[in-house]
């Protein structure tokens, strides 16, 4: 139903178990719920306070990025990327170079590897601490834990506006490497904020962990069995969280994650407290590889000097390369016929495929769970409508 | 069944399978003992659109009384196909992918293919993009309905020969349906 069929609220008489007339209220939540971070709706039914029946809406942010892709060089389409999950754009451009590399059969040198590592452990980093931030908001703890994420968000936006320009929209990675160095000193920088980050992790921690509000309105909320997260497709922390062992910087081994050592954190309950939780044991991680990649980086060239970028035509034929973006498998599909442009680009968004299961979560809990739940699940409406 | 070769350096090869046999052959990779292709991570559409076939045909004619061998082209138009393809994972085994490939009869008429969904639930969002943007029917879809695009929107967007409209404005909008029964309610209150 269109927006402008469906009334924003309507009653549908309903016979209860006992005998009395009970009533079913249809609602619409959205689309511009401060929860849902950009434009998204959802039809939910409800019984009292309880859910019935919910079923997300979006589309209205659609702009349909595939078919402009297919119109643009392969180049064209990079700063595209940025806008999909506005909130980790340098990971989107990693995805996108990782499947036209594929496409291609390019190299990318030592240097550039570790730059793709510490920028996007750096973007991990951030989203993760915003998403908690956002969650909390969305309980209702406005103000202070947002606040503080943003705190650190910002000192890690600094780093990437002296390395790309820009301090949402980054346009950074390229097709056989990276677009510049690190600035003179920004290493040293980065080292720092990394270094200070665990001092936010435990404060935050402590200040939130055990806290009675949280556990109460988290514990057992939102509960995902594993075998149907699996088979929706669900991926990421959300994934993690349910106990299932599935990372593709382990899978995979893309770029040059074989050589750090970290764990790869899992939930017990799939519930909302373990995808928060998740999410915190995730940055520590994230910190761990952030330090080795900034001991480790070696000199040399940060682009593969074969490469050519302009007019670039990469033989007919396709490719699906995949990353774990913060929100979980983001992937390109690819299919060149030799021309300049993709015949076919294809963008698999986790946020998309991870709303499959809200109707799952959602159901038989109140009204005010659904919010949480919502928050607990990591969602960009950029990158599910494209 | 057919290997699908692929000409670039990635070499990940697909599998184009029958519509006919789709869902036997999914449930087999998702139960396999040694398979167990549980996670379906990437549901994607393409649009073939038909091409004009000229194949030089040698055909004997008689010329001047003379039989000779005339070379001839011959002209016929392919019907093109709208295509699904599957991106499999296994989660348990830890490898992939496999992909599998599903082809329409044509681009017009036929253009159904049977849903995956009930096999992995992954799929759900990604076929009924499909629905809205190339206009594949998938039978056997729990809630197929536009997506992406508002209901009222008639073309498939995402086909090669989609032609855009020349002024985005004149498109049917939710937001006419509004402004007819605002005016009907208007009208009924005896305002101008």
């Amino acid at each position: 139903m269109s927006a402008a069929t469906l009334p924003a609220v309507h009653l549908t008489p309903k016979p209860s178990i006992d005998g009395s007339e009970g009533q079913l209220l249809e609602v619409s939540m959205g689309p511009q719920h401060p929860s849902t971070h950009g434009v998204f709706r959802m039809d939910v039914v409800l019984d009292g306070e309880q859910v019935v029946k919910l079923k997300p809406v979006f589309g209205y942010l659609h702009r349909n990025h595939e078919k402009i892709a297919e119109q643009e060089t392969y180049l064209g389409s990079m700063p595209y990327t940025d806008r999909l999950d506005y909130f980790c754009s340098i990971t989107n451009n990693w995805a996108y170079a990782l499947a036209v590399e594929k496409l291609a059969g390019i190299q990318v040198p030592e240097r550039a590897e570790y730059i793709r590592i510490i920028t996007g452990e750096l973007t991990r980093l951030q989203n993760h601490a915003c998403l908690i931030g956002f969650l909390m908001q969305d309980m209702g703890a406005s103000g202070t834990p947002l606040m503080y994420a943003f705190r650190e968000r910002e000192k890690i936006l600094d780093l990437l506006e002296a390395l790309t320009g820009s301090r949402m929209m980054c346009n950074y990675m390229r097709f056989g490497g990276c677009r510049v160095d690190f600035p003179t000193g920004w290493l040293q920088q980065a080292q720092k904020v990394v270094e200070a980050f665990p001092r936010f992790l435990d404060e935050y921690e402590r200040l939130l962990a055990e806290n009675e509000i949280l556990m109460a309105r988290t514990q057992g909320i939102g509960v995902l069995p594993k075998e149907l997260a699996v088979n929706a497709g669900v991926t990421g922390p959300m994934l993690r969280a349910c106990g299932v062992n599935y990372d593709i910087r382990k899978v995979d081994k893309y770029g040059i994650y074989d050589r750090f050592s970290f764990r790869v954190p899992l939930g017990e309950h799939g519930d909302v407290y373990d995808r928060y939780m998740i999410r915190l044991l995730e940055m520590r991680e994230s910190v761990k590889i952030l330090q080795e990649a900034i001991r480790d980086i070696p000199s040399g060239a940060i682009m593969d000097a074969k490469t050519k970028i302009r007019g670039f035509r990469p033989k007919a034929g396709e490719a699906y390369g995949r990353i774990e973006a913060p929100k979980g498998e983001l992937g390109f599909y690819l299919i060149s016929d030799g021309s300049p442009n993709p015949y076919r680009y294809r963008v698999r968004p986790p946020s998309l495929i991870n709303l499959t299961v809200l109707e799952d979560m959602c159901l038989s809990h109140n009204v005010a769970d659904v919010v949480v739940i919502l928050g607990s699940v990591d969602i960009v409406l950029g990158e599910v409508d494209r | 069944m057919e290997i699908l070769l692929n000409g670039s350096p990635s070499g990940q090869l697909s599998l184009l399978i029958d519509p006919e046999h789709a869902l036997a052959v999914a449930k087999f990779l998702r139960d396999a003992e040694h398979l167990r292709f549980d996670y379906c991570s990437n549901v994607t559409g393409i649009d073939w659109p038909g091409k004009e076939i000229s194949v030089t045909v040698k055909t004997k004619k008689i010329v001047d009384g003379v039989e000779q061998e005339v070379e001839e082209i011959q002209k016929s138009q392919s019907a093109g196909c709208l295509e699904a393809v599957y991106h499999l994972y296994s989660m348990e085994k830890k490898h992939g992918p496999v992909i599998l490939r599903m082809r329409t009869e044509n681009r017009t008429d036929r253009v159904s293919l049977p849903s995956l969904t009930p096999i992995w639930r992954g799929a759900e969002f990604q076929e009924r993009e499909i629905f809205d943007l190339y206009g594949v029917v998938f039978d056997g879809h729990p809630d197929l309905r536009r997506i992406l695009m508002w209901d009222g929107f008639e073309d498939h967007p995402m086909r090669k020969d989609y032609v855009e409209p020349d002024d985005y404005e004149y498109e049917p909008t939710a937001h006419d349906e509004v402004l007819q029964k605002a005016k009907r309610h208007l009208n009924r209150a005896g305002w101008p």
